[in-house]
């Protein structure tokens, strides 16, 4: 359980932070960090046990049948990256409460922060690939609100939506691989995934399935040609940036490289493939880094290029280098995540981010120059620096590569390469921002507050730390992740240090930094030339030109499918409809079945003619409005008596209900439209849809025939035989619905409540005056036979309703049947003395009947579950009281009861609305003629 | 009466339809109800039909009228109730925002549609 925890605290307490920022930032920032640093107590509590080597498991059925299970493991893979999201995410919370500004809406921040944090954890911790990748889309989505967090901003909003469009879409591609690689295993569960290596390199579905994960994982970490969107998303904060790309979003990828390492790895394609991205990314990124202006665009592209390193690095397929690479990530994360701490501390300090406008810094801040100067030496990999190690260590793994036996000096020459770069990025960050010629200020900068800084210096310290005493700081975590990411296999005994004697990576190292130097002082040079004669494609404007492709194509489609007319839709539907409906009408068989028919009794033939007629009525007489409504609430009553005649009186009392109810409603809202159809549409057109309505009549018709005179095996036997014992009840129906399938009734009252929302939202959104006018005539307009009749008949009314409801289970009768009776009744008082006397007399708002019918409802389904039942489990029990003799108590009665309450509170928030839509001068409008007058 | 039943079901819905495929709110919201009404007897139907029978379980009854398709049938209605409410005040929200009462909201434009 506490390991799900980890994963579900940060969702829990996602809005902590929002509420606790009501009351000062501080507290909002303090409840973040205690959410955070919950989960991290309990991660930490794991570790022991981790390092003993067990691995730690919890699992929920979510749709077995899918395969689908809520299943979470802690492996070393797992600790390591959690220990980053969280550990790092602790210092983020820190730093972000002094560099957001006043006008910053610091809950919401803190809020995303937790969520995105919990969606982190969520990946590293699944142990079900589904799951990992539901996870891995929240990422997606929770970071966009991050990046976007200052939505004022247009290159923010841009941004946002560039990391979104890439990284979810990659995403998808991702969704593709896991289902391949789950039809090939078939499980989802990572322990057989990973067990079944060699299996799946063996299918012919391998190529497909790495090549869909490589996307979703290329497109995460930012590998090239899909790295653009890193940049772009340095428009976020920059504690943000420091978050996103240091330890979490962008080390997804690499965590899923790793992660499924043991069951993708070790092939010449894995190795072409992932190799191949990273030593490209390693050198364009830390190229492009290099002729950067901006302070975090340099960082961004540095980050880039570091990816591109652990890319390579786990690209070579082996267990040695996967732990190298595992170790850099722990690297990255601190030195990367200071350096971003420190260009937000020269920025929010300074206002300026730009290389150009900035220098001689270290006169006003020598504390942040002092750890600027070491971060920039660990990515450097400059000794005795933890970067130092692992930079060593990539070196010695690729002058140990199998492969490329052709060419074997070509990716340590690139290695050594990407060091010189990536010193001479680093010169050109330290250098610029705090040597050199001073810049001018207005004011005088100053240290930032110290609580802002100690992240950055506890960073440094881990930096310096790990460098001097690997073996003691390091080296357990990594191995126990080494482990775990090489599945079982073999792993080399990890040795850190920061001597190996003199060897070849020393060599190569010594050269590519002394090249460094060399590359440092002709990088203005290279910047001009980047900027005048290398017109590299820039990648943003591609995505732009695409993304407006798509649109305009999207665009094109849209004007072709939409004529932005009902008719046209409907008719076209339905042609499509009897189209698609002929094949097997004509294939069915003609004649009709064999079962017994009910003779037809004269009443019955005299209902029909009424129903035809009241239908064809409604037909000819539609532009009289009212005697149309007259002519469809016929049609209604014939088809409640034939309710009645068929053996359903529990439908007949509905209808009936139902039918007075919707023509007081429809009769209402006639007040406020036409009372006339205008005659519009041509012969033509009537024809046409003449042939379309009798071609849709015959076929339904004929359809109801076909099925008629069949007989079939009824599927309710189960019902008949168990209402009464297990359900407690007589009538069938009745339990049918509060019982049996209490759950579809549920979702019933509520469509029915949201039904009753709307209605009020769009008649509320008219902006009728509040007051109600008693106007002068109002005694004509609600005579007074009605109204003392009405006041007479309202009693009686309830106590009808009353015994509807009670009978319910027993007899025909129920919780809707009675609710519209009530609703009726009360209608009937605003139609007889009007709105603005009722009103005074009854409640004036009935959102909270409504919803209270809907939680007594849920908290009666809830209720069960105290019994370790499933919810809307139905209980009874009979019992005697002297004087009354037996009765019986239910829960359907409850449940009953909020069906009750939603109907009556439902069906009055409409009409009450409507008639005050009705009843207000404000809306009226005058008749609309016919076209042309 | 199963007769009676088809072709009371046929009817209603060629007049559903016919109303449905008219130019103003008014007419295609009572198309909506007579095709509700054959929807609710053809779900009905679906059960078979019975005549003088009971879904209340009696001493001494043998025979009892298809439950489900019933149970199924008064959800139907009351949706049945809440759709129309809806698609009401949408008509007539429709007619005072746009001023007309035309389903694609302006008159002066009604044929554009055309016959597919």
């Amino acid at each position: 359980m506490s390991l799900t925890l980890i994963v579900l605290l940060p969702f829990a307490g996602a809005l902590l932070p929002a509420w606790a920022a009501r009351r000062s930032r501080s507290a909002s920032a303090w409840t973040a960090g205690a959410v955070a640093a919950a989960s991290f107590a309990l991660l930490l509590a794991r570790a022991p046990a981790l390092f003993a080597g067990e691995v730690a498991r919890a699992a929920w059925e979510w749709v077995p049948e899918l395969g689908l299970r809520a299943s979470f493991r802690l492996d070393g893979l797992g600790f390591l990256f959690a220990f980053l999201i969280l550990g790092i995410g602790l210092l983020i919370v820190l730093y972000a409460r002094h560099y957001l500004g006043a006008g910053d809406a610091m809950g919401r921040f803190y809020a995303y922060l937790l969520l995105f944090m919990g969606s982190m954890l969520g990946i590293v911790l699944s142990e079900n690939l589904v799951l990992l990748l539901v996870f891995w889309e929240l990422t997606s989505l929770t970071s966009f609100l991050l990046i976007g967090f200052w939505s004022h901003k247009a290159a923010g909003r841009q941004g946002a939506r560039m990391a979104l469009v890439v990284t979810g879409g990659g995403g998808l591609a991702l969704l593709a691989g896991i289902l391949l690689l789950g039809a090939i295993v078939g499980s989802y569960e990572l322990t057989d995934v990973l067990a079944a290596g060699e299996q799946i390199r063996a299918s012919p579905a391998y190529l497909p399935a790495l090549a869909l994960v490589l996307l979703g994982a290329f497109t995460k970490s930012a590998q090239f040609p899909f790295h653009f969107w890193l940049p772009h998303a340095m428009a976020a904060p920059t504690p943000v940036s420091a978050y996103l790309h240091s330890a979490t979003m962008v080390k997804a990828g690499i965590f899923l490289l790793a992660r499924l390492h043991p069951a993708l790895a070790g092939t010449p394609e894995w190795f072409f493939l992932v190799t191949g991205a990273g030593l490209a990314t390693l050198v364009v990124g830390a190229y492009v880094a290099l002729v950067q202006h901006d302070l975090k665009a340099l960082l961004a592209f540095s980050t880039v290029s570091h990816l591109g390193l652990m890319t390579a690095l786990l690209g070579f397929g082996t267990a040695a280098a996967a732990q190298v690479a595992l170790f850099h990530v722990f690297n990255h994360a601190a030195f990367k995540a200071a350096l971003f701490m420190n260009a937000g501390i020269v920025g929010h300090e300074t206002g300026r981010l730009d290389l150009r406008r900035l220098g001689g810094l270290r006169r006003y801040l020598p504390v942040s120059a002092a750890l600027a100067v070491l971060a920039a030496a660990a990515m450097a990999g400059v000794a005795p620096l933890n970067g130092y190690l692992s930079k060593e260590m990539f070196l010695a793994e690729s002058l140990d590569l199998a492969e490329l036996r052709a060419l074997p000096w070509l990716v340590p020459a690139i290695a050594t390469l990407a060091v010189a770069l990536s010193l001479a990025y680093a010169l050109r960050y330290v250098v610029g921002v705090y040597f050199g010629e001073p810049a001018r200020f207005d004011r005088p900068p100053h240290e930032p507050p110290r609580a802002m800084r100690l992240p950055v210096e506890l960073l440094v310290g881990v930096c310096v730390a790990v460098g001097l005493m690997p073996m003691l700081l390091a080296a357990p975590v990594v191995a126990v992740a080494a482990r775990a990411a090489a599945g079982g296999g073999a792993v080399p005994e990890l040795h850190l240090a920061l001597w190996h004697g003199l060897n070849l990576p020393l060599l190569l190292s010594a050269v590519g930094l002394a090249a460094g130097v060399v590359v440092w002082r002709g990088a203005p040079r290279l910047e001009r030339l980047h900027e005048s004669a290398l017109p590299l494609p820039e990648a943003k404007r591609i995505y732009d030109r695409a993304l407006e492709a798509c649109a305009a194509a999207a665009r094109w489609l849209t004007a072709r499918l939409e004529s932005d007319s009902l008719q046209r839709y409907l008719a076209l539907l339905l042609a499509t409809a009897l189209v698609a409906l002929a094949g097997p009408l004509v294939a069915a068989p003609v004649e009709a079945g064999d079962a017994p028919r009910i003779p037809a009794d004269p009443l019955s033939l005299a209902a029909w003619v009424l129903l035809v007629a009241g239908a064809l009525g409604t037909v000819l007489r539609h532009r009289e409005r009212i005697v149309a409504v007259v002519l469809v609430g016929v049609v209604g009553l014939v088809v409640s008596l034939a309710f009645v005649h068929l053996s359903a009186p529990d439908l007949a009392l509905t209808q009936l209900a139902v039918e007075v109810v919707t023509v007081v409603l429809i009769l209402l809202a006639l007040e406020l439209l036409p009372r006339r159809t205008p005659v519009e549409s041509s012969r033509a057109r009537k024809l046409r849809d003449g042939a379309l309505a009798v071609a849709a009549g015959a076929a339904v018709g004929w359809v109801s025939w076909l099925l008629l005179t069949r007989p079939f095996e009824s599927i309710s036997g189960y019902f008949l035989a168990e209402s009464k014992p297990r359900g407690g009840g007589a009538n069938v129906v009745n339990v049918i619905l509060v019982d049996f399938r209490g759950y579809d009734t549920f979702g019933e009252i509520t469509v029915l409540a949201i039904a009753a929302l709307g209605v009020f939202a769009l008649i509320d959104g008219l902006g009728l005056p509040n007051a109600f006018r008693v106007a002068p005539d109002d005694e004509a307009r609600h005579p007074l036979m009605l109204a003392v009749v009405a006041r007479l008949v309202l009693p009686l009314a309830l106590l009808v309703a009353v015994f509807l409801f009670l009978r319910g289970h027993q007899h025909p009768g129920s919780g809707f049947v009675a609710g519209l009776v009530v609703g009726v009744a009360l209608i009937l008082q605003y139609i007889a003395s009007g709105i603005g006397w009722t009103r005074t007399k009854m409640p004036r708002d009935f959102h909270p009947l409504v919803a209270s019918g809907l939680l007594l409802a849920g908290l009666i389904g809830i209720g069960s579950f105290l019994f370790a039942h499933p919810f809307l489990t139905g209980w009874f029990d009979y019992f005697t009281l002297p004087g009354i003799g037996k009765f019986e108590l239910t829960s359907a009665l409850v449940f009953d009861l909020g069906v009750f309450l939603t109907v009556v509170g439902g069906v009055l928030l409409i009409l009450v609305h409507m008639g005050k839509a009705a009843e207000s001068d404000a809306v009226r409008l005058p008749e609309t003629g016919p076209r042309g007058e | 009466m199963e007769l009676l039943l088809a072709s009371a079901i046929g009817v209603l819905v060629a007049a559903g339809v016919y109303l449905l495929l008219r130019a103003r709110s008014f007419p295609v919201i009572l198309g909506l109800a007579l095709l509700g009404y054959a929807t609710n007897l053809f779900l009905f139907a679906s059960g078979r039909v019975r005549v003088g029978l009971w879904p209340v379980i009696t001493d001494g009854m043998k025979e009892y009228p298809d439950p489900l398709p019933q149970a199924l049938v008064l959800t139907a209605i009351v949706i049945g109730f809440g759709m129309t409410a809806y698609v009401l005040v949408l008509a007539l929200r429709a007619r005072i925002e746009l001023g007309s009462d035309h389903v694609d909201g302006d008159a002066d434009d009604a044929d554009r549609g055309g016959a597919p």
